[in-house]
């Protein structure tokens, strides 16, 4: 005997609550919307009005000040193909995207991370919405992102954001909680407020984990707004996008390698800003 | 000699208990059990039970005791790193258990200072700040925490290490700054937490010396934790000894070595080096003569034949101790036709205090060989050490310790 069991419309519930929120919450959605879009044209244009090699100039000093002149000569020799390339302006785009993202990650990434060091009953909370956050397949993001924000780098901001904010807070939870024992103690002992402690113990302690975390979180975001091309990001993973519909592997792999570029430079200057804030 | 001292710390009744039932664990402690059937019958582990010690203005104490003897539950009460479950802690009329949030970070910043076992050093900041540390957290404006906190590594030997950071130090400096950070905070108590015993031998000796120097010269309360009875004979004014978060003995080393309370404290002190703890008095001699500083120098020279010596201590009326005069320099100023003693008196010679320990005064014989004077606070004579009688002295010792 078969029992008919009703297939339970878990989607059709998650719609809803979607559709509820995009048609309640449309004026913040739409505020957001225009926020972000004027930091992005505007961080956008900075960049593009700045010459080529002005702007190579900066990342070079950058790269040799922070870490040290193999890098800054690995960045201006990788920055020049893609500009060599034409890809110059996608590139640029991407920037933002994940420049945009990873603040906005960080803002609320660090505040939250706190909060869930110093208490427990929000750690138990947070920790399986992060699994949640970080394992759902990255597309899925994209879906409800349109109608919040419709087709467009507001989107691509806001998936990319959910989807790589998890490791900036898991870092930044585990640097406060892997700060010694006897130091809280040592801090406690000398009569330290919560603030106090905090301030001139905990977060300085975590500094290079939570460093660590912000690098995860840059990486997560450049892959996240590469795939936001398909609902309409502009920037190098447009370009791959386009190479895709036109079966074009010459021009997908030139993007490619212009995403690997990026992605290499953005680690190596982020990991060498934790180094020289350990030493 | 504590009588007429000030109490600084008062502690009535102290007890701990570890885990979510406390009230069962003392009713059953209060019906005569004890920590092994407590914690059988309720899960609940007796930490402290029932401590009640005062610690004086100015002194020295120790608590010792093996570990999980509950020493390091009871100095963490005092400060309340550690809740107390019942008891009280008197400190200047604030009984420390029941402050609120805000009294406690005040009580905490005013009187306690904390030197702890493993250094618990900030290794983010450098030596200099490390030692700020309490100021900062007070609220103390910068130019004048950072006079303080560089007085306070000068007087531990730090100078010129205001920049380093600690992983940079060695162990037994990285405890100097853990020192200097307490010192500089200047509250009424220090609190140290088995501060030297992370420290290899000889720097724990010499850090041992230094810290009763500063003690001396500071008169400051401390309460020191130590598992090591030799320690804790060193450098404590009186001990507590702790078992099993009881206390079993309070006293001076002295009490405790001659006159200790049960079998456990016996079997403890059977392996303690004798030498460190028996004293200048109990090698002292009484003088057999002495002569004022108003005597010629005939009269010196006389009482040096009749008591075959050739030198003799020279007193004040009060018999404060003004000198030491040798036979040479008595003959010498009777040629001269001098009548009086007075320019001929020479500093050569060493003078202790009768609480010296006995091992310290090996090295003070210098190569002429005077003996030693014992003197107290106002330098007046008590006797003398030759260097024969420290020899017996500690030979006797050592058959006693052995039979």
């Amino acid at each position: 005997m078969a029992i008919e069991i009703p297939r339970i419309p878990l989607g059709k519930w998650i719609e809803d609550g979607l559709n509820w929120l995009t048609s309640e919450y449309s004026m913040v959605t739409r505020g957001i919307s225009r926020v972000t879009q004027t930091g992005i044209e505007w961080l956008n244009e900075s960049l593009m009005w700045l010459p080529v090699w002005a702007l190579l100039a900066i990342i070079a000093g950058l790269c040799w000040k922070l870490a040290n002149l193999r890098l800054a000569i690995g960045a201006v020799a990788g920055l020049a193909l893609i500009w060599n390339l034409g890809l110059w302006e996608p590139m640029i785009e991407t920037l933002t995207l994940v420049v945009i993202a990873t603040l906005v990650a960080v803002v609320i990434a660090l505040p939250v991370g706190i909060a869930a060091a110093l208490s427990e009953r929000l750690y138990r909370a947070i920790m399986p919405v992060l699994d949640f956050m970080q394992t759902m397949p990255a597309f899925v993001y994209l879906i409800p992102a349109i109608p919040f924000f419709g087709i467009g780098s507001v989107s691509a901001i806001f998936a990319t954001v959910i989807f790589s904010m998890p490791p900036a807070i898991r870092f930044t939870t585990l640097g406060i909680r892997q700060v010694p024992v006897e130091l809280i103690e040592a801090a406690d002992a000398y009569g330290a407020t919560r603030g106090q402690k905090l301030f001139k113990v905990q977060l300085p302690l975590s500094l290079p984990t939570v460093m660590a975390g912000i690098n995860q979180t840059i990486m997560l975001a450049l892959s996240m707004v590469v795939i936001a091309a398909m609902i309409g990001a502009d920037g190098l993973g447009s370009e791959v996008w386009r190479a895709i519909q036109r079966l074009r592997p010459g021009d997908g792999f030139e993007a490619g390698i212009a995403v690997v570029i990026l992605a290499m430079l953005l680690d190596r200057l982020t990991q060498s800003l934790r180094k020289s804030r350990k030493s | 000699m504590n009588e007429n001292r000030n109490v600084k710390i008062r502690v009535r009744h102290l007890s701990k208990v570890f885990g979510n039932q406390p009230k069962k664990a003392l009713e059953l402690r209060d019906k005569g059990l004890k920590r092994p059937e407590i914690l059988e019958k309720t899960g609940q582990t007796l930490g402290l039970s029932d401590i009640s010690f005062d610690v004086y203005e100015g002194e020295l104490l120790v608590i010792m005791g093996l570990s999980g003897s509950g020493k390091s539950t009871l100095i963490r009460c005092l400060n309340r790193l550690i809740e107390p479950t019942e008891g009280e802690i008197v400190i200047d009329g604030e009984n420390i258990p029941e402050l609120g949030d805000k009294a406690l970070l005040e009580c905490r910043r005013r009187h306690f200072s904390m030197v702890f076992q493993n250094f618990a050093l900030f290794p983010h900041r450098t030596v200099q700040q490390n030692a700020e540390f309490g100021l900062e957290i007070r609220g103390v404006d910068k130019a004048e925490r950072n006079e303080i906190a560089r007085n306070a590594l000068k007087q531990v030997g730090l100078d010129g290490w205001e920049d380093a950071y600690p992983n940079q130090l060695s162990g037994g400096m990285q405890q100097r700054v853990g020192l200097a950070r307490a010192l500089a905070n200047d509250s009424t108590v220090l609190l140290m937490d088995e501060a030297f015993s992370a420290l290899d031998p000889l720097i724990r000796g010499d850090m041992q010396q230094e810290l009763l120097e500063l003690q001396h010269r500071m008169q400051k309360t401390t309460v020191f934790i130590t598992h090591d009875l030799d320690e804790a004979l060193t450098i404590g004014d009186r001990i507590v000894l702790l078992k099993d978060g009881e206390i079993v003995q309070i006293g001076t080393p002295e009490e405790i070595l001659t006159r200790p309370a049960d079998d456990y404290v016996r079997r403890f002190i059977e392996g303690v080096d004798r030498s460190r703890i028996l004293t200048a008095e109990s090698a002292m001699r009484k003088v057999r003569a002495t002569v004022r500083d108003t005597d010629g120098p005939r009269t010196a020279l006389r009482k040096m034949h009749e008591h075959a010596i050739d030198s003799i201590y020279v007193t004040r009326r009060d018999r404060s101790l003004v000198g030491l005069l040798e036979a040479e320099a008595a003959e010498n100023l009777v040629k001269e036709g001098k009548e009086t003693i007075a320019g001929a008196l020479t500093q050569d010679y060493r003078t202790v205090g009768p609480d010296e320990p006995m091992h310290n005064l090996f090295a003070m014989f210098s190569e002429k060989s005077f003996p030693i004077a014992v003197v107290d606070e106002q330098q007046r004579l008590l006797g003398v050490v030759v260097k024969g009688a420290v020899l017996d002295e500690l030979a006797q010792a050592a058959e006693e310790g052995g039979n």
